[in-house]
This record gives structure tokens, sequence and C-alpha cells, in this order.
């Protein structure tokens, strides 16, 4: 049986509210089948799947607000049917007491395991700590499902990494699943000290307008960047005279609609610079992982204020034909809040582009946990003196911010040439 | 093996009295119905006419003046035991006992000071109400200066006053109406104990329960109960509540890892809190569940019998608290 989870789309989302089901108890999904639409300060997002196989249970309403990394749905990956009815009443005990089940293989699941905390009792964190035990491994029988110094010490016990521990002759208990009601129920002095239970206050939130949700989520990622990402900033002038050139004759055997902006030759020109320099392409969480694919978030703001970053997924196996296509389908669903989970998540650095007619360039605000995020200022004629000559060029002022814990300034300017070297020769890309 | 007799806890207290009248003669018993009626609680029944009116003084229903009166004969040189007669009238002399009795050795430079010993009843018991029931130890323990004592045991009963007596500083002894006719077996040559340490009174090894005054015969009780169904609680009777023994508790949550503190006093601000507080900033990695408390309701105490042992906390809760943090 596989677990459907709150996805997280992005760092900053902590919850999502479901909207609406587009899938009922014993349909069959496949990978890809939008499932439902979530409300998130991103607005509203349809989200796929990535199993398949038959839904058993939908285990939230429609309307239910939820934690990312909450289970949403029961599938069953055989499609047995015969058994449902049967298995859902234990397993919704189950999920309840495992927050933190192991779906390292689904791409979705990947952020939101990581950001649930475990819950474990100081001492059996200093076990855990001194005997390297994993502690999102361990079932924890105590308080709210904590686990404790018995739980870690019958994992060792099991491990066999010690022989005898003080407590080794007690059955090993902790693997029976505990009462449902027992998790349930309030802390013992509310049931015998009522009147002194203050009731805890539920702030009932009101609804926030897509507009004030959005600046919020970004005030949440951008105010989590500036706290905890030292920046540095590398500035290159680029002479974009040959990539306007190469652009404008490109176009000129395409059809109105499939014409290239610059901004798709920037996108594809970052990311075979990633290709090169690809300490930039990655993620700082417990130092720095190197990301494989290179899926480029690309800044588009919105008309009603705050902005949104839809990602163009493996950029560097898409031609610049290719990524003009994505960005002409994705900009206005963007604009329309109307984006699937899967363009909104797994960006591994962030492009943005201040356009035309306004400033000339643009110092960006790293969107954690990605380390570095690369910015397009504005064309503009400028005196340009090359080879002892001094000429009128397009030029465009390219900026990059990077993440001092992760690289250092000259992985940066090894990443601005190459970005260079790439502009200057457009037919390479 | 010393024989044991079977005495009760104001008999015990009144053993300590008459001890203490008989080896020094600056020692003298002053309060509110100490003599002719013998005592409110009958603690001191029969010294006035073994000792006389000038070691067993009837003073007026004024607590600032008594009391004050005690701390300047304690200044001049004498042994005074002032006796209070419930907690909620210790309220009058509080000025007495803070502003003085615990400030005039800091403020005199060292020079003044104080030995007072002052008893206090306490607690609910006999249906006494709001007006006399209440538990204000934190009050008293609140206050630097003063040694504060809670009498959890006929032990502590019989043998705290003597060694009070000693102490070169003013002693507040927390005595317990609820427990005054309370029978219990205790050593025939029981006599002085220590005044700075808690006590493991049972030991074990699954949780510890702390607590203090009539907390420590219902923990007891409890403990029993509780080994019946496997689960080995220590019980540690705090005894001293200022200044506080914390490396008796730390010691034992260190090893129980778990920790349940008991009492009848009011829960915000109270010993409990204090106790909770420096496990957390001392024990904290030795701990494998929060730190629960059960304490007294905070309402003035009820008159009606069922109500008022309902405001405090009972030995079947005590029971239920510890099985709820050991099985959760």
């Amino acid at each position: 049986m596989t677990e459907f989870l709150m996805p997280s789309l992005g760092a900053d989302m902590e919850d999502g509210t479901l909207v609406e089901w587009r899938k009922k108890s014993g349909d069959t999904v496949k990978r890809g089948d939008i499932i439902a639409e979530v409300e998130t300060q991103k607005g509203l997002i349809e989200i796929e799947v990535f199993d398949e196989g038959v839904i058993e249970k939908l285990l939230i309403k429609e309307g239910e607000k939820v934690p990312v990394g909450t289970p949403m749905a029961l599938i069953n990956p055989d499609g047995a049917e015969a058994e449902a009815k049967k298995e859902t009443a234990s397993m919704k005990k189950e999920v309840k007491l495992q927050p933190i089940e192991e779906k390292a293989e689904q791409k979705v699941m990947e952020k939101s395991t990581k950001e649930i905390r475990i819950r474990a009792t100081p001492i059996a964190k200093k076990i855990a700590q001194d005997k390297g035990i994993d502690l999102s491994q361990v079932t924890g029988t105590g308080e709210n499902g904590a686990i404790t110094k018995d739980d870690v010490e019958n994992v060792i016990v099991q491990k066999g990494e010690i022989s005898k521990t003080e407590k080794g002759e007690k059955p090993v208990d902790n693997l029976v699943e505990v009462e449902p009601e027992k998790t349930e129920a309030q802390p013992f002095e509310a049931e015998l000290y009522k009147m002194e239970k203050q009731p805890v206050e539920v702030k009932k939130e009101r609804a926030l307008t897509p507009a004030e949700a959005i600046r919020s989520a970004v005030a949440a990622a951008m105010s989590k960047s500036n706290r905890e990402i030292p920046h540095y900033y590398l500035e290159k002038r680029v002479d974009m005279s040959k990539a306007m050139a190469w652009i404008k004759e490109t176009n000129r055997e395409r059809p109105i609609q499939k014409r290239l902006l610059p901004a798709a030759l920037f996108i594809k020109a970052v990311a075979s610079s990633l290709d090169e320099v690809s300490e930039l392409n990655a993620i700082w969480e417990n130092g720095l992982q190197l990301k494989n694919e290179i899926n480029i978030g690309f800044v588009v703001s919105l008309r009603t204020g705050g902005i949104i970053v839809p990602v163009i997924l493996q950029a560097d196996s898409k031609s610049v034909g290719e990524i003009m296509e994505v960005l002409n389908d994705l900009i206005p669903r963007a604009r329309a809040l109307k984006l699937r989970s899967s363009e909104l998540s797994d960006s591994t650095i962030t492009i943005t582009n201040i356009g035309e007619g306004s400033a000339d360039k643009v110092f960006g605000v790293i969107y954690p946990p990605q380390v570095a995020i690369i910015g397009f200022g504005n064309i503009t004629e400028q005196a340009f003196a090359e080879n002892g000559m001094l000429g009128i060029r397009p030029v465009v002022d390219v900026t990059l911010a990077g993440d001092h814990r992760a690289t250092d300034g000259i992985t940066g300017s090894r990443f601005l040439g190459s970005l260079n070297k790439y502009l200057q020769n457009p037919e390479s890309l | 093996m010393s024989q044991t007799i079977k005495i009760t806890y104001r008999e015990a207290f009144k053993q300590g009295l008459r001890e203490a009248l008989q080896n020094d003669d600056r020692i003298f018993l002053m309060g509110e119905d100490v003599g002719r009626y013998g005592g409110a609680f009958a603690v001191s029944k029969g010294l006035l006419q073994e000792f006389g009116e000038e070691r067993i003084m009837d003073v007026p229903l004024s607590e600032s003046g008594f009391v004050g009166a005690g701390i300047g004969a304690a200044l001049a040189g004498m042994k005074p035991i002032v006796e209070v007669m419930t907690v909620n009238f210790g309220l009058l002399a509080m000025d007495q006992i803070v502003n003085n009795a615990a400030t005039l050795l800091h403020m005199s430079g060292g020079q003044l000071n104080v030995p007072v010993v002052i008893r206090i009843s306490c607690g609910i018991g006999q249906q006494l109400a709001a007006q006399h029931s209440h538990s204000w130890e934190p009050f008293f323990a609140q206050v630097p200066g003063l040694v504060v004592l809670s009498v959890g045991t006929h032990e502590d009963a019989r043998g705290m006053l003597h060694t009070a007596l000693q102490s070169p500083d003013p002693v507040i002894i927390i005595e317990y109406t609820s427990m005054l006719n309370l029978e219990k077996e205790i050593s025939t040559d029981m006599g002085a104990v220590n005044i700075t340490k808690a006590k493991v009174i049972k030991s074990g090894k699954d949780i510890s329960i702390i607590t203090y005054g009539t907390g420590v015969y219902k923990c007891l009780e409890s403990a029993d109960e509780l080994a019946a169904e496997g689960i080995d609680a220590e019980v540690i009777d705090l005894r001293v509540l200022r200044p506080l023994d914390e490396e008796t508790f730390l010691a034992s949550v260190a090893k129980t890892h778990r920790a349940l503190i008991v009492e009848d006093a009011w829960r915000s601000v109270s010993i409990s809190s204090e106790i909770s507080s420096r496990i957390m900033e001392k024990a904290f990695y030795e701990l494998d569940a929060s730190v629960k408390r059960l304490c007294g309701v905070e309402v003035p105490i009820p008159y009606p019998l069922h109500l008022e042992q309902a405001s405090v906390p009972q030995k079947s809760d005590i029971v239920k608290a510890v099985k709820r943090i050991i099985n959760p």
C-alpha cells in the first residue's frame, strides 16, 4: 500500500488546503494524473500522483488544511480491491503513528521527509547520537509517539551492536502497535483538573486573497534566505550583439507565435554553463548536495504583485526552441495561478530577468535551499570597448548571487565566464 | 535494632517541643492559644503546666506583633519558637518575616542574625475552608535569608525542631493539619534530623516522584500500588524547600529518566514549577519523558469535604499520572 502525501511545493510551504479531489476511491491512477486540487500560498495547484494503482481510500476531506507530509490517500499498487475495507482501519492508525514513513524514491516526498521534525526524548537522542542510530528508522512509543530511550535501546539490541543492555531483558514491546485511543488522549492533567485547562485558542484564519498569500509566501522565503544565506555577488557585462543577431536570424524562419525571445537563450546558456560549473546546480541542506538534473526556476512577476517561480525541467536537454515553447505555455498559466505541482517544485537554480525598459541590472536573493540565483538586466545599447576599439553594442549586465556557505566567488566567476562564452557563440547552444 | 513506637504526628511534635524546652533555658514557645488552650491543634497541650507562663506564652491576636516580638527576642539572645495558627494568618506576619527576619543579617552587614523558629500549620484537612487551609509553601520558599522546612513524615515531626533551633538564621517549619492524628511507627531513639537534604524515602528505577508535606505518604502508598503492577517508583521527600537540595532529585532523575512532581500548592509559580525548571536546566539530557506535575487546583480551598479532597492531588491521581508517563 502506498500513501499519497501532501507534497511540498517549496521550502516555504508548510501546509495546504484540499479544495477538491479529482479522483475517488476505486479509481485507477497512473503517474502524472491529477489527483487533487490544493490551495497553497502560491494559489490553486493541481497535484499529480507519482504512483500507479487503485485508490483505496481518501483520508482527507475536501476543505481540510493539512501539513506537508500528511497522508492524504492510500493507493493500492496491485489494484487488489478485495482487501480494501479490511485494511483501511488499521492503516489509518499506522498513519498517525508514523509520519516519517520512508518514501525516498518519491520525488515529491524528498523534501517533506526532511522537514518533518523527529520527536524523540532528550536521552533517546543522546543515545542515538552516541551509538549512531538513525532516529527516522525508529518507531516511537512515548508521549505522542515520541521515541524513548527504550525504543532506541531495542533497536540497538536488534542490531546486535551491543549484546546486552541494562534493559536487555525487557520484552521488545515497542513494535506492538499502540492502541489508538492512547495517542489521542489528552494529557492527564487535563482530565484531572478540567477547570485549569485553558482551551487552546485555535486562531481562526481568514482566507487570504491569492495576492496576500503570495506576498506572504515570498516574504517567508526571502526572509529565510536573508537570515540564513551569506550571499556573495558577481557581475559581468556581456556583449549581446552576436546573440541578438542570431535570434534575429533564427526568428526570420519562425512563425510569429514561435519567435524566440532573449529569455529562452539566457535560460539555455545558463543550463549549458551549469553543465560545466555543476557546483551551482545544487541545494544546501546539511551541506552541499549537487543535483543531477538541471531544473531552472524562472521568476514570473504577477500583475497583482508578488512573484511565482515555475520550473523548466531538464533545461540542459531542451533546445532553445523547446525552452521558448515551455515559456509560452508556463508564463500565462503562472500569471493565472494555474500551475501543476510538478511545475513548481524541484528547481535547482533560479533565473530572474528584469525585462525590458526597466532597471539595468538585478541582484537576486537566493531561493532556499538553492545556492545561486542568476540575474539578467535590461539589454541596452552601451559603449563597449574591445580590441582597442570603442563601439556601441547591445549589452546585458548579468549578475550572480551565490551562497558563500556552498561555493566561493571563484566558482561564480567561472560560471559567468562560461555563460559569456555561450552567449558569444549562440549557435553552439 | 532499635525499638519502635506508634505515635501520632501531633505527639511527635509535642515530644520534640518538650525535649527542646528541657534542653535549653533560652528556648520558649509563644503563639495564639498555645498555653491555656493547649494550642489550636493541641500540640502544646500540658506544656504550660510543665514549663510555666514565661516559657509557654499566650499572645494577643496580632501576628505582625508577636512574630515581630519573637524576632526581637531572637536578636536579644533568646531562642523563640513562634507558633502561627494557620498559614492564612501567617500572611499578616509576612512583613516581619520577610523585611526583618530574612533581611536583617544582610542589612546589618552580618552583625545581626535572627535565630527564630516559626511554626506554621498548613494545608487542608479539617474542613477549615478558604480561611485556614491553603498551601502557601511557595510564598515562603521564595525568600532568600529563610530556611523553609516542610514536615512530611513523623521522623521529621519529631526531629526537625531540634535542628532548626541550632540554626543561626530564621527557620520556617511548615506543619500539616491533615496529618495531626495520623499514627506511624518511629524508632524510640528518634531524635534530631538533618535539615539540609532531601530524602529518598523509597528507592526505585522507573520514575522519580518528587513531593513534600502531605504528598509524601500519599506518594508512598501510590508507589506500593504501582509496585503491584510492576512499576518501580522512587519517592523523594524534598523536606527542605529553601534552600532546595537539587542534588538529590537531579541524581534521581538521572537514574529513572522520568519525573512527576506532586504538591498541594497551586500550580502556577509553585515549588513544582521550580523543581521542573531545575530539571530542565540541569538534567535535560537525562529525560525520557516530559516532566509532569500534579498540583492543587487553582481555587480558594472549598468547605465541603468532597470538594476539599478534590482540590488537591489524591493517591488515585498519582497512580494514574505515573501510568500515563510510563505507558503513554
